[in-house]
């Protein structure tokens, strides 16, 4: 082994630090969860639409998100806006790229679960006298969200885990990026990044462990 | 139409770099499947008290970005004076975090079988290892294998954050050009097309297996 | 000769076998009978070691089934049982299904592993469908498959859990054609059944189970038109 010594201690004063960074990490993934959803469920309403555009748009973007790594896409929004005159922020191009991907992937969670809610729930809510827009609202969204809920709890766990990606384009505001910066400044790497780990690792399971207590809430029925 | 500095030797070093990003996911594919099939395997076979020290480890592996632990890995390896190269060490993470996915995956497999048809199995005197062999793992490979291929893909996405530990993959290469070429918006178009080109086709012949065995069940 | 002496079998709290004692010599047919819950699936699952006993004894030509030094892999080549749920391995063909066992634990060569599973399969009625996949076959062709794999080892034993339960109506009656033809032919059965008809037809003895215990065991004669026990008259009358 080599001349190593463990300074834990140096580590373990800058957990607070770390913490702050945290709960940046949880508010960038909170964000491009919301964020994602949104554009997911209208991305689910138009992969069913009449218009061959609005078709393969949405189709396109769930492609691309699917198919390409995250980090591209983190990068896309980072350099690859900078032509269209774009010049996003880390923390700004992070979000874009994350929801980018959140909102492709959710868009498949949500078709699947779209499918396998009965036609007649649509019929019953239109005989009732509900325009397509409130049916789709109070009746369809309702039930797509229920039996979403768990790929939709995996998802954000792995919105927490791709912000560590924010690191590559210079984020130094949220968890991993602190842990960089202390990591860059004292070489302390294991410590600082073994530490970084175990908050994304409770991080991770407080969320899986709240969306479970939700799950028992929301759907007593 | 448009005019790009982006050569034909350019190109040929992203095709080097896709190369590396295939040899890396070929590697960790390759092992994580054998350690995923062993861990899931283990997971069903001994109770859940026995099992829990691997349950928690492969938990752990799903819980901490790949980044985290490819950092990890590699200030530990250089602690420990092992003096690996980059390209080993993102090897050993990848695999391990593969076999993490890959055990749920079989899990998952081996739980769809019905005990009633395990139970059937035995009963003609089929011995444990016979039932595994003949029913359990042609039964499970069916409803795992969509997973896995989903998996295999996912890596090779994933295999982009070795670039962090300087290896040269794709992702990487691109960059490398993007700097020289100040072309960043073309050239990463180029990438992502050579990304999607490698996982689309992969990705539409898992679901096709998956419709076509559904159907015949 | 199956011997079953004073059987005790709990699942956590609850007990499904209360004690029971039974004995079934070779090439008598003894049908049981009684509702649902009573325990009669798991008295066959624990001849055949399936479901480990809580206490008693159960012999299968004097060898001891529970003992630790029993191999279940071997006694269960000469016990068949076939399942209300046919439980067809459904990655394999008809044929396939009927000669794995065969092959694997006798360690028969595919053909003669082959010429048994035709024997056994035309004499069940599925000549044509050989190389069919099961989820082509109905359910009552799947059952007739099982009854043949379990055939197919040439067991002394065969064991029936209500095997034309789970089938549509019209279904039922091939099921049972093919267990009329296996009694006829001397096979030693147990066939646990709703089928009060088939029961009195084809058994020698009737026991009438409930609640963990054999109330009354006799010729079909005995059982079905002169019950000694109250219990057995009372279910017989619910039945019809």
């Amino acid at each position: 082994m080599n001349n190593y010594t463990f300074h834990w201690y140096q580590a373990f004063r800058a957990v607070p630090q770390m913490l702050g960074g945290a709960v940046v990490t949880l508010e960038v993934a909170l964000l491009s969860m919301i964020l994602g959803i949104g554009f997911a469920v209208l991305i689910a309403v138009g992969r069913g639409s009449q218009r061959a555009a609005i078709r393969g748009l949405a189709t396109t973007w769930v492609e691309v998100a699917r198919n390409t790594p995250a980090l591209f896409q983190i990068y896309m929004a980072h350099f690859g806006l900078g032509a269209f005159g774009l010049h996003l922020s880390p923390f700004t191009a992070l979000l874009a790229g994350i929801t980018f991907n959140n909102a492709g992937y959710l868009a498949e969670t949500f078709r699947g679960a779209l499918r396998a809610i009965p036609p007649t729930q649509a019929r019953a809510a239109r005989s009732l006298g509900m325009g397509p827009v409130r049916a789709f609202t109070l009746i369809i969204l309702p039930q797509m969200f229920r039996i979403s809920f768990l790929p939709m709890t995996n998802q954000m766990v792995w919105a927490i885990l791709m912000t560590s990606l924010g690191i590559v384009v210079g984020m130094n505001t949220d968890l991993a990026g602190v842990t960089q910066a202390l990591n860059v400044k004292t070489f302390r790497t294991f410590e600082f990044f073994a530490l970084a780990a175990i908050i994304y690792y409770l991080a991770a399971k407080t969320v899986t462990f709240g969306a479970r207590l939700l799950a028992a809430r929301l759907f007593r029925y | 139409m448009f005019n790009t500095a982006l050569t034909l030797s350019d190109l040929g070093f992203m095709a080097r770099g896709a190369a590396i990003t295939l040899s890396i996911t070929a590697i960790a594919v390759l092992f994580g499947t054998i350690l995923g099939v062993i861990f899931g395997t283990l997971r069903t076979q001994i109770s859940a008290l026995a099992a829990a020290p691997l349950t928690f480890v492969l938990d752990v592996l799903r819980s901490v970005p790949l980044l985290i632990q490819l950092i990890l890995a590699n200030a530990f390896q250089s602690i420990l004076g092992f003096g690996w190269q980059p390209f080993a060490v993102s090897c050993v993470v990848l695999s391990l975090y593969t076999s993490s996915y890959c055990a749920e995956i079989v899990r998952g497999g081996i739980e769809a079988v019905p005990m009633v048809t395990r139970r059937a199995a035995r009963s003609l005197g089929l011995s444990w290892w016979q039932d595994l062999a003949h029913v359990v793992f042609p039964m499970a490979l069916r409803v795992a294998l969509p997973g896995w291929i989903g998996l295999t893909l996912g890596v090779m996405k994933d295999s982009a954050l070795v670039l962090w530990l300087g290896i040269i993959e794709l992702l990487r290469s691109s960059q490398i050009l993007v700097t020289r070429l100040q072309e960043p918006l073309f050239i990463l178009i180029v990438t992502g097309a050579i990304y999607f080109l490698i996982s689309f086709p992969i990705a539409r012949l898992g679901g096709r297996l998956e419709k076509r065995w559904r159907e015949n069940d | 000769m199956i011997e079953i002496e004073n059987v005790h079998k709990s699942f956590g709290a609850l007990k499904v076998l209360k004690g029971v004692s039974m004995t079934v010599k070779k090439g008598e047919v003894v049908s049981v009978i009684g509702g649902s819950g009573s325990g009669k699936s798991t008295l066959l699952t624990c001849i055949n070691g399936l479901d480990r006993i809580d206490a008693g004894r159960v012999l299968i030509d004097g060898a001891e089934v529970h003992a630790k030094t029993t191999d279940l892999n071997v006694l269960r080549r000469n016990i068949g049982i076939v399942f209300q749920q046919w439980n067809a391995f459904p990655h394999l063909t008809v044929l396939e299904n009927v000669t794995l066992a065969p092959r694997k634990v006798l360690g028969m060569s595919r053909a003669e592993a082959e010429e048994i599973a035709v024997k056994n399969l035309t004499h069940v009625g599925l000549a044509d469908k050989l190389r069919v996949y099961p989820s082509r076959l109905s359910g009552g062709q799947q059952q007739r498959m099982a009854i043949a794999r379990a055939l197919a080892m040439q067991p002394s034993y065969m064991l029936f859990d209500e095997v034309t339960s789970a089938l549509d109506p019209q279904l039922v009656g091939e099921v049972l054609d093919t267990l009329r033809l296996l009694a006829s032919e001397g096979m030693t059965m147990i066939c646990v059944t709703h089928e009060m008809r088939f029961a009195r037809e084809v058994s020698d003895r009737v026991a009438f189970f409930k609640d963990g215990l054999i109330h009354e065991i006799g010729s079909p004669a005995q059982i079905f038109d002169a019950p000694e026990h109250s219990e057995t008259a009372a279910f017989l009358n619910a039945a019809h």
